[in-house]
């Protein structure tokens, strides 16, 4: 008899209502191992087979690497990102530095122009050098007798693209400083230089690490400028492209992925590490860094940013002008007739509205799944064995390059015996993939808005047997909603641009305006091009408005008990 | 009361299933390589003939459709190959993929455009040609001579100003090539091509693509074809259309049905309207040349003897050889890797 008695201990501990808890959570997990890890194991069976699906063990690694025209790709795709990465970081530190260590004016705005690439499908800056410097463009004499087109216009093109993604991680980096450290170099006379090397860049290590892996990725991963600006350079993301749509050639693109994966998952695997130390940086005691005015300095960071700030609008002023020229460069009159006859009249525009549905639900049902899963994993107890796979489920998606998850979308759900078959060439993929694709931030984010909230709710809750969803609506998603809406937003911003997983995954019924652009320029129609990346810009601004007064208005509603 | 109202609700249900199942149209799932720019009013004057029936595109470049078809062999989703490249329809008449239909008013049609079998496993609807843009702005500023003659491209003038379709993706460029292995012998058509190689400074996804860029002074010369030519010029762009004197390569677009589509009424309707005279007529305002005699319209800017320019085709050699073309062709040009 006494056996039993601890078993119905526990039992008499666990409320009935933790077991929906546990089945939700439960659903969560296989839903993450549905839609990312089968995917990504198609892929890795897909490399192994000939185009008839019969094994052939590494034979299509074997051709790949005997394809000269290939290998030349990796080794491209490999130096354009290590030197996308090496202008990006020194200036986005700098700015950083500027926006968290000075005394400047303006600061709040200058952030904003910086974050401003964020909103604007990465095609859109390749347009534009197109503009500024095609063999028509505007400051075509500025590069003296080179082109654009290659791999300078994918360099300056994917500096601008990536500049906001390392300016947000070194601002926060930045940002976590303890002053005592600086009163304490002070007060034994330290050399401003000898600061900077001893407390500023160690202090940052992490955050500088962290930049520079996401931006080493995303130029590595990222397909639309290359299609665009690129000539005939050649990348491991056109590659992949080329072999999947172009030649149909699945197994190849297969092979192309899991190489694309590689380096990623090198730079993947030293983020999380890096990530596991940048913890307990900042203890209770710790006094934020307060800049003090000092003018020459203040004035030199004021200059630096602003040229970046200009140099920004530049470019996305220019992609916007250049949709309104009738005929560039022999006819510079402002219409509309890129928007009216080349979206409107050509159809095309109904990728926009497919764009903004599309948006809208990853910003509702993505944002929602998000937020409930991280919940669950943060507040509720039980199903122990289940909880380490969902975490790695959450994280995983920061490391898989688009289009390699788009491949993977099209090998699972293109199979007659899927039962999910039916979602292929549906909306529901879409928004499924591209919620996924950006998982990880909108995750962390959730994650530490809720770890400010004392887990003692959730324990006298239990204790009182309230069931846990009360709690939830009571008091976690009023404190959170600043999060989630954040979450949203950030899904709904990347959803309107993304182009590398749903290139593949989109269908007759469900174009998409990022798509359309690809689309659009490969017929050589770059001024509905521009258009179509205008209108995306301004939607998504238009969209970040609503959002701010959103969040204004809930601050004041829910958000009180924080002063 | 409830069972009353179970009743009406009942009945409002098969009403409105009985509705919807009036207004149900049939869809047909189209793979096409037209151009986007003429989608609609083929649609449109597709409509007015079969209203019931809705059609839901699959576009892409000709050999982006062509490879996505075989792909699909085993398992194929499309309903109806619309605009698509001889070419192309005759690797898939060999491959068995398409189902043989005559369309009404198939004998008024021109047959040298058509499958040669009866009843016909493909309908041709019009012709596209070779055409070079030339533009002259640009060219006067560089000092750059206006070219005659495909070999006239390959002098050292033209280094870095010509774009050309690649093959491999578009319709234009494989006929390009084809027409070149036919014109000087397979030897001489690849040493010409490694001498074009030296001037080209791109090799774009689409046929379009060459004559916009050429258009918009991008680049001077651009391999295209008549249809967006003549466009690139009526919008007025400064360029000059150029028929290269050797003769031009062409191919016809063609439509057909495929082998085991569950919408076969649906699908010969498409294809009645492909080969009716309303529809030649809607070809004829994008091409000179046309299946249905006597419609042939001319283009502002392309010569009315088009016809005569065109170099003898032989698509049995294009599409038997297509597999061989393309992988030599990779084999020399494909690792252009920096644009001069």
């Amino acid at each position: 008899m006494s056996a039993v008695l601890p078993g119905s201990i526990l039992r008499l501990r666990v409320h009935w209502t933790d077991r929906i808890g546990n089945a939700l959570l439960a659903t969560a997990g296989i839903a993450l191992a549905v839609f990312l890890l089968a995917p990504l194991a198609m892929i890795l069976m897909k490399s192994v087979e000939d185009k008839a699906g019969a094994f052939v063990g590494l034979a299509n690694f074997e051709a790949y690497f005997h394809t000269p025209s290939l290998l030349h790709s990796i080794w491209n795709s490999l130096w354009v990102s290590t030197l996308v990465t090496a202008i990006t970081i020194p200036l986005a530190f700098t700015f950083a530095y500027a926006l968290t260590r000075s005394c400047m004016p303006f600061k709040p705005l200058l952030r904003n122009i910086a974050l401003v690439p964020i909103l604007a499908p990465s095609l859109l800056a390749a347009i534009s050098f197109i503009f500024w410097f095609g063999n028509q463009g505007l400051l075509k004499a500025w590069l003296g007798g080179s082109q654009i087109y290659g791999a300078p216009g994918i360099v300056i093109s994917m500096v601008f693209a990536t500049f906001p993604h390392a300016l947000m991680i070194l601002v926060t980096a930045l940002s976590l400083t303890d002053a005592r450290l600086y009163e304490a170099a002070d007060a034994l006379g330290t050399s401003t230089l000898r600061k900077f090397w001893t407390i500023t860049l160690p202090g940052a290590k992490y955050g500088i690490i962290s930049a520079w892996m996401v931006v080493f990725t995303y130029a590595l991963s990222d397909f639309g400028i290359p299609k665009v600006i690129g000539g005939n350079f050649n990348m491991l993301a056109t590659d992949i492209f080329k072999l999947v749509i172009g030649q149909q050639d699945f197994p190849k693109g297969a092979v192309v992925a899991i190489i694309l994966l590689l380096p990623v998952a090198v730079t993947y695997v030293v983020d999380s590490y890096v990530q596991k130390r940048q913890q307990a940086l900042l203890s209770a005691r710790s006094v934020p860094y307060v800049p003090k005015p000092s003018r020459a300095y203040d004035w030199a960071m004021a200059a630096f940013c602003w040229t970046l700030a200009v140099l920004m609008l530049a470019i996305l002023g220019m992609a916007i002008y250049g949709s309104f020229v009738k005929l560039w460069p022999y006819n510079f009159s402002l219409v509309l007739d890129h928007y009216r006859l080349g979206l409107v009249d050509a159809g095309v525009i109904v990728s926009w509205f497919n764009s903004v549905k599309m948006a809208f639900w990853c910003a509702t049902l993505g944002a929602i799944f998000i937020f409930v899963t991280a919940y669950l994993m943060e507040k509720t107890r039980g199903l122990d064995p289940m909880r380490p796979f969902v975490r790695l489920m959450a994280v995983l998606p920061m490391g898989v390059p688009g289009m390699v998850l788009g491949l993977g979308y099209i090998f699972f759900f293109v199979q007659e015996g899927n039962p999910l078959h039916f979602l292929y060439g549906s909306m529901g993929i879409l928004v499924i993939c591209t919620t996924v694709h950006y998982y990880t931030s909108s995750h962390l984010t959730a994650v530490t808005a809720l770890k400010q909230i004392d887990n003692e709710f959730e324990a006298v809750s239990a204790s009182l047997r309230v069931p846990f969803w009360r709690t939830f609506f009571k008091v976690t998603v009023p404190v959170c909603l600043p999060a989630v809406l954040d979450i949203s937003r950030y899904l709904f911003v990347n959803a309107m641009t993304t182009v590398s997983a749903v290139v593949f995954l989109y269908s007759p019924k469900t174009t998409l305006a990022s798509v359309a652009i690809v689309n659009l320029d490969e017929a050589g129609d770059i001024g509905p091009a521009a258009a179509m990346a205008s209108l995306v810009v301004v939607t998504s601004a238009a969209v970040c408005v609503v959002y701010y007064f959103l969040q204004v208005w809930l601050d004041r509603r829910t958000q009180a008990w924080r002063a | 009361m409830t069972h009353n109202f179970r009743k009406t609700l009942a009945l409002m249900t098969v009403a409105l299933a009985a509705q919807s199942a009036w207004a149900q149209k049939t869809e047909l799932l189209v793979y096409t390589a037209l151009e986007t720019d003429q989608l609609k009013a083929y649609s449109e004057s597709f409509a007015k003939m079969a209203p019931d029936v809705e059609l839901k595109f699959v576009r892409d470049s000709t050999g982006v459709i062509i490879a996505k078809l075989l792909a699909e062999k085993a398992n194929p989703q499309a309903d109806v190959i619309l605009g698509v490249a001889a070419s192309g329809l005759e690797i898939f008449k060999a491959e068995g993929m398409l189902a043989a239909y005559s369309p009404k008013g198939f004998e008024k049609l021109n047959p040298i455009y058509s499958d040669k079998a009866r009843p016909p496993t493909w309908v041709g609807q019009d012709v596209y040609a070779a055409a070079v843009c030339f533009n002259t702005a640009e060219a006067a500023k560089k000092g750059i001579p206006k070219p005659e003659t495909w070999k006239d491209l390959t002098k050292p003038i033209y280094k870095g100003q010509i774009t050309m379709p690649n093959p491999a993706s578009s319709g234009t460029g494989y006929f390009d090539v084809t027409a070149w292995l036919q014109l000087f012998g397979e030897a001489e058509g690849w040493k010409y091509m490694d001498a074009l190689h030296e001037n080209i400074a791109q090799y774009t996804h689409s046929g379009s693509k060459p004559c916009r860029q050429s258009g918009a002074g991008e680049f001077v010369v651009g391999i295209s074809f008549e249809y967006r030519a003549n466009d690139v010029k009526k919008k007025g762009a400064p360029v000059d259309i150029v028929f290269p004197k050797e003769g031009l390569g062409y191919d016809i677009e063609g439509s057909a049905i495929m082998k085991g589509t569950k919408k076969m009424a649906a699908a010969q309707k498409l294809l009645d309207w492909v080969a009716s005279k309303e529809a030649n007529e809607a070809y004829a305002k994008n091409f000179a040349i046309v299946a249905y005699p006597g419609l042939n319209m001319k283009l502002e800017f392309v010569p009315a003897d088009l016809e005569k320019l065109l170099i003898k085709n032989d698509f049995a050699f294009a599409a038997k050889n297509r597999d061989k073309i393309l992988t030599e062709w990779n084999k020399r040009y494909a690792v252009k890797t920096e644009p001069k």
